[in-house]
């Protein structure tokens, strides 16, 4: 039973931080209608630039985060200005193309700056709370990434729902033409969800490279790939979704790695999405909006 | 009586597709202009054009004498424009209220329970409805709504894509009378219809279009009296 419990408690743990993730596909999602796969890659890079700015630069943690935060703002906003947004009225493959081409184009160029050895993060939290007489230790790290997701998931449904930014988000995201006819400047609005998106990135990097700290070019591409399946799990464009999606999925990986095999955890991750979109299309939480005829 | 637009002139293309061909027409202050014209004739592309949501080719678009070419759509409300697109384009899934604040979206906020309240007493209908989801609103709702949104951005000229489109005879007069209340409150409007008799019955002056020109203009009455209008859009 604790055992149990010990993986349960890894899974959600490691499905917060997909839940971070996802939930910055699903909103660049929701109002670009694109795949930005370059997404999990930016996770890598807020994961190089804080390990840096406490080992080389010497900054203090919070301060490592928050630059780390700043740089990948920065990155999402000019990948967005630069990549995307010259293709806005093409047709979805090209974008689709664009977006992987700038994930390669990151984890190169990750390649060519920090090179191909593993380097070894260092957590930004350390030991353990003992549950149980120290039958069931649960990481500082996995408590503080699920409350670090939660609060996000929180905030971003206040955000969206409460604020007048926000609200221009969900307007966007519906009806662009629409939008700009209410005095939206809709670029403006697109830039702000990937600066959003990349920030969540970046605190998603500290807090996966804190729970598994090995740090390469590739580190963010299998976590990024995991996090879209859970935002499509949940219903792709859905904040709820994206959250419910992540969580799910990390535990759906953790068990399975326990009591299945390590080998086919993912396959048995990825048969589960097939099955969950197979009864419903949309995912857990989506709508789902059939095509206009 | 001021002029408030002016397009001269103007050509649209839809890549090879020329869609507007030197359209030419004006809406001064207080006035209920309406553009007729069959399917397909080019009136949405027009307004379109107007918004900036297209680019015309050449010609000209002035707004109380300003040029809008190089200004995007979205700072075009700003200047007090507002355009209630064809097939009404509400957020469907957001609440009503939130629809209303997002036709404030350009307002700095000091104005709006007044605004809010000058649509609610406007349309009734809307205030019962104020935290519905706009998507479950019934044709003549989505309506109302897609024309009070347009009235928080406080417009000097509101235009209007066929609101009648879709609607029972009798919710058309309502919307009728509704555009015949907001003319004697002082909006000028700028009407798209393919109901001409309705059109033509509220408006000071109206142009006919055929396909992508202006064949015919002149008073609502003077048209409404016209026997190439009659044949054509008001059935002999
Ligand atoms: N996106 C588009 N691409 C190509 N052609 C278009 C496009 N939109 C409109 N057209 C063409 O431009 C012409 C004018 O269309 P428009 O929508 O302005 O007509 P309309 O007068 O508003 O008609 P309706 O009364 O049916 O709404 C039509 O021939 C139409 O086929
Ligand atoms: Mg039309």
């Amino acid at each position: 039973m604790l055992e149990f419990l010990s993986y349960l408690i890894s899974g959600i743990s490691l499905g917060s931080v997909y839940a971070i993730i996802a939930l910055g596909y699903t909103m660049v999602y929701g109002i670009a209608k694109m795949l930005n796969f370059a997404h999990g890659d930016v996770i890598m890079v807020g994961g190089y630039v804080s390990l840096l700015a406490m080992t080389s630069l010497g900054l203090p943690t919070w301060a490592a985060i928050l630059l780390a935060m700043v740089v990948c703002t920065v990155l999402g906003v000019i990948i967005e200005g630069l990549a995307y947004k010259p293709l806005r009225s093409a047709p979805s493959l090209a974008v689709l193309i664009t977006a992987i081409g700038v994930s390669y184009f990151l984890q190169n160029s990750a390649l060519l700056i920090w090179g191909a050895n593993p380097k070894v993060y260092s957590p930004i939290i350390e030991g353990t709370f003992k549950l149980f007489d120290g039958k069931l230790p649960i990481s500082y790290i996995s408590m503080l990434t699920v409350s670090v997701c939660i609060v996000i998931m929180i905030g971003l449904t206040i955000f969206t729902s409460k604020s007048k930014m926000g609200k221009a988000m969900r307007a966007c995201s519906e009806d662009k033409a629409a939008a700009q006819l209410m005095g939206i400047n809709v670029n403006k609005t697109i830039s702000l969800t990937f600066a959003i998106g990349s920030a969540l990135a970046a605190i998603a990097g500290v807090l996966l490279c804190s729970s598994y700290p090995t740090l390469m070019p590739t580190t963010g591409s299998m976590p990024g790939i995991k996090a879209f399946t859970a935002a499509v799990f949940g219903g792709i464009g859905s904040i709820p979704g994206a959250f419910l999606g992540g969580i799910l999925l990390g535990i759906i990986e953790s068990l399975a790695k326990a009591y299945i095999s390590t080998q086919l955890a993912n396959t048995v991750v990825f048969a589960v999405l097939i099955i969950v979109l197979l009864v419903r299309p949309a995912g857990l939480l989506g709508k789902y909006v059939p095509e206009k005829v | 009586m001021g002029q408030i637009l002016k397009v001269d002139n103007i050509n649209v293309y839809y890549g090879a597709i020329h869609a507007i061909k030197g359209v030419s027409l004006e809406v001064n202050e207080g006035e209920i202009v309406t553009l007729i014209g069959a399917n397909g004739a080019g009136k949405s592309t027009t307004l379109k054009a107007i918004s900036n949501l297209l680019h015309p080719k050449t010609g000209s678009i002035e707004f109380f004498g300003e040029k809008l070419a190089h200004i995007p759509p979205h700072k075009i409300v700003e200047k007090g424009l507002a355009h209630v697109p064809e097939g009404r384009r509400i957020f469907l899934q957001m609440t009503v209220q939130e629809n209303l604040e997002m036709g404030a979206y350009t307002q700095g906020g000091k104005t709006f329970n007044e605004d809010i309240d000058g649509v609610f007493k406007q349309f009734p209908r809307l205030l019962e409805r104020r935290k519905q989801i706009a998507g479950t609103l019934s044709g003549g709702e989505q309506q109302m709504l897609a024309m009070g949104r347009a009235l928080m951005s406080r417009p000097k000229l509101l235009m209007l894509d066929e609101p009648s489109m879709g609607l029972a005879p009798i919710l058309v007069e309502q919307i009728f009378d509704i555009i015949k209340e907001l003319h004697k409150n002082g909006t000028t409007i700028l009407l798209v219809e393919q109901n001409a008799q309705m059109a033509l019955s509220v408006a000071d002056r109206a142009y006919v279009m055929e396909t992508g020109r202006i064949t015919l203009s002149g008073t609502g009455a003077e048209l409404a009296q016209s026997d190439s209008v009659r044949k054509a859009y008001l059935g002999g």
